[in-house]
């Protein structure tokens, strides 16, 4: 008798991640490099760079999805995370300009503006490539971890824990926006010129950062889904059934949540990593509670519950963005919030349910999910 | 009756909510291997005493002895299930977004669980083969791979008590397990329980007088919060503050 129930919703999603995985790791790099740049299936440079951003913020969605849609724990802070991680990758960023700055000074361009002398000691660690690189994850981990463990452990719950990350969202804005904080103020960290030596305005420069995206993306999908099929992913969709229940079984709530927190943490600080070098810039407008926010919209618009989900939503909100803001710019976020608004109340499964549904109607009449509460004969 | 064959030991056991004394100065034993079936009227602080002792509330005062000199008192739920007392709630509290396999495989009694083994754990071959035994007595094979929440009231109520009784608790306390059952799910159900008495102790709470004497042996009559009575269903259906307490309705008819 196998172990767990292989339904066909399972395999379905595997094939959807195949071929969005093949869509973005062979196609669209291919229709990049070789059709002529005048053919209808060209994709631009500047497109490609451009679902690089989408496939970060992808990263991003799998770690709210994890543990808003599989644990039921709503996390309103999702962008401090990944704020955390794209600064760590932009300090080792902006050390790297060095005299190529526009004051030619070694320091970056800010700190001569503000009148700072000397590099102040927290950004010693981002002067190499593995500070950098290091700190994008363990710090977001690190600070999931003590804000999770205070958090989870006196069982903050439901609105409450989504109210709280909401105000660690603002905290961290204010925060980032202060000019004392050494981190660009207002108008952050930009102006970059080269990672490991390579030029950032390099196209193929950027077509590696795009591969690397891809790559991090299915490695990442691959982490969350071992999570998700493993006991303890059961654990987590027990937790958001009955949390109370899981206690009487025997299992610590407040553990799985906090893992699951961390994980997310790390994977958004994964995607600010990966988002920094492709997009330019970071600021504080990128980290606050608006930002934090979107992802939740990505998250609930692809599908929460289901990993594919969070992928699809992030690209195809953020997709659609870039093209409506070119038309009707003021509208966005009304369309934003409209699209929430719909998707909550019409379409709880999101775009993966709708594809769910509609693949049923093919294959079988009998519904996926069984009403509850059916009485016995 | 001597203090070795005891299992559970309440001792002046209050709960007490902003003076709303649920349980007062309540003195409950049971034995090792007994089928108990508490009953009362609503209010009498049936359900607070299962609270109490699995560690769901914290009684205000009093002692929750368990086996061999444990006292229950001031011990977390998970701590308490690690004991050994497992706990069926009166509503069906089951995961309905995993399957019945899943349910059960989650709960039943491990080495570890914490976060990491639960991540890394495979289901071992005899772990396995409980679930099958378990599915076997509690007449859901069929529906091992169904989601649990399409199952019917009874059939929820039966995968609760699987997964409580694959915890191996010494002591299963049983809330109302056949509120809403038609009469055949309540007459296995019945049977279950029986079967299940022979190898740990069980406190069930129940209003059915039927099922209650299908199955029970001793009585226990809760009211305000105390005991008032204990004995053979005979017993106590003989005595008199019992037919006051729960006919006294009654007594005004004729």
């Amino acid at each position: 008798m196998p172990e767990q129930v292989v339904s066909h919703q399972d395999s379905r999603e595997t094939l959807l991640f195949y071929a969005v995985g093949i869509l973005f790791l062979l196609v669209v790099p291919l229709l990049n490099v070789l059709p002529a740049e005048d053919s209808w299936l060209h994709i631009s440079d500047f497109r490609l760079n451009q679902f690089g951003k989408f496939l970060a913020f992808a990263i991003l969605a799998l770690g709210l999805d994890l543990i808003w849609g599989y644990c039921g724990v709503l996390s309103m802070g999702q962008g401090v995370f990944f704020g955390f991680g794209a600064y760590c990758m932009g300090m080792y960023l902006t050390l790297q300009i060095g005299k190529e700055s526009v004051y030619g000074s070694e320091l970056p361009d800010f700190m001569v503006w503000t009148q700072v002398k000397e590099l102040p000691l927290f950004w010693y660690p981002f002067k190499s490539f593995m500070g950098g690189f290091l700190g994008a994850i363990l710090v977001p981990v690190l600070f999931a971890t003590i804000f999770g463990f205070l958090a989870f452990r006196s069982r903050i719950k439901g609105v409450y824990f989504a109210i709280i990350t909401q105000a660690l969202a603002f905290a961290a804005w204010l925060v980032f926006n202060r000019n004392e904080t050494r981190l660009g103020g207002t108008n952050g960290l930009t102006d970059f010129k080269q990672l490991l030596g390579y030029r950032l305005s390099d196209p193929s420069t950027q077509r590696g950062l795009y591969l690397i995206t891809v790559i991090a993306l299915i490695a990442s999908y691959l982490l969350c889904r071992w999570i998700v099929a493993s006991r303890a992913g059961k654990v987590l969709i027990a937790i958001r059934d009955s949390e109370s229940r899981v206690t009487f079984s025997g299992y610590t709530p407040w553990m799985f949540k906090l893992f699951v927190f961390v994980v997310a943490a790390g994977l958004a600080g994964l995607a600010g990593m990966l988002y920094v070098p492709q997009v330019g810039i970071i600021t504080p407008a990128q980290i606050g509670v608006l930002p934090s926010l979107e992802v939740v919209i990505w998250v609930a618009v692809g599908g929460r519950g289901t990993l594919i989900g969070a992928i699809l939503g992030a690209v195809a909100v953020n997709y659609g963005r870039s093209i409506l803001t070119n038309y009707f710019p003021e509208a966005w976020p009304f369309i934003l919030g409209g699209l929430f608004v719909v998707v909550v109340t019409m379409f709880p499964d999101g775009l993966v349910g709708m594809i769910r549904k509609l693949t049923d109607r093919k294959k079988t009449p009998a519904p996926l999910i069984k009403a509850e509460g059916s009485t016995a004969a | 009756m001597t203090d070795d064959n005891l299992i559970l030991h309440c001792e002046n056991v209050v709960m007490d909510y902003d003076g709303f004394k649920a349980l007062n100065n309540c003195n409950f034993s049971v034995r090792y291997n007994e089928l108990r079936v508490v009953i009362g009227p609503n209010g009498a602080g049936k359900t607070t005493l299962l609270d109490v002792i699995c560690g769901k509330t914290r009684p205000t005062s009093g002692k929750v002895m368990f086996g061999k000199g444990t006292n229950l008192v001031g011990r977390n739920a998970e701590d308490i299930t690690k004991l050994g007392v497992g706990r069926k709630f009166q509503a069906p509290s089951i995961y309905s977004n995993l399957s019945v396999w899943q349910n059960l495989d989650l709960s039943i009694k491990r080495a570890s669980k914490g976060v990491f083994p639960t991540l890394m754990g495979k289901c071992s071959p005899a772990e396995r083969a409980r679930i099958e035994e378990t599915l076997e007595t509690i007449g859901l094979t069929d529906h091992a791979h169904d989601r649990a929440g399409s199952l019917s009231h009874g059939q929820k109520q039966w995968l609760e008590i699987g997964m409580v009784i694959l915890q191996d608790p010494s002591l299963l306390l049983v809330d109302e397990p056949v509120a809403g059952m038609s009469d055949k799910e309540t007459e296995q159900t019945g049977q279950l329980l029986t079967r299940l008495s022979e190898k740990q102790a069980i406190v069930v709470i129940e209003h059915d007088m039927d099922f209650v004497r299908q199955i029970a042996n001793i009585v226990t009559v809760l009211a305000e919060g105390t005991v008032i009575c204990e004995g053979t269903v005979e017993t106590v259906q003989a005595n008199d503050r019992v037919r006051e307490i729960y006919l006294g309705r009654a007594k005004v008819a004729h």
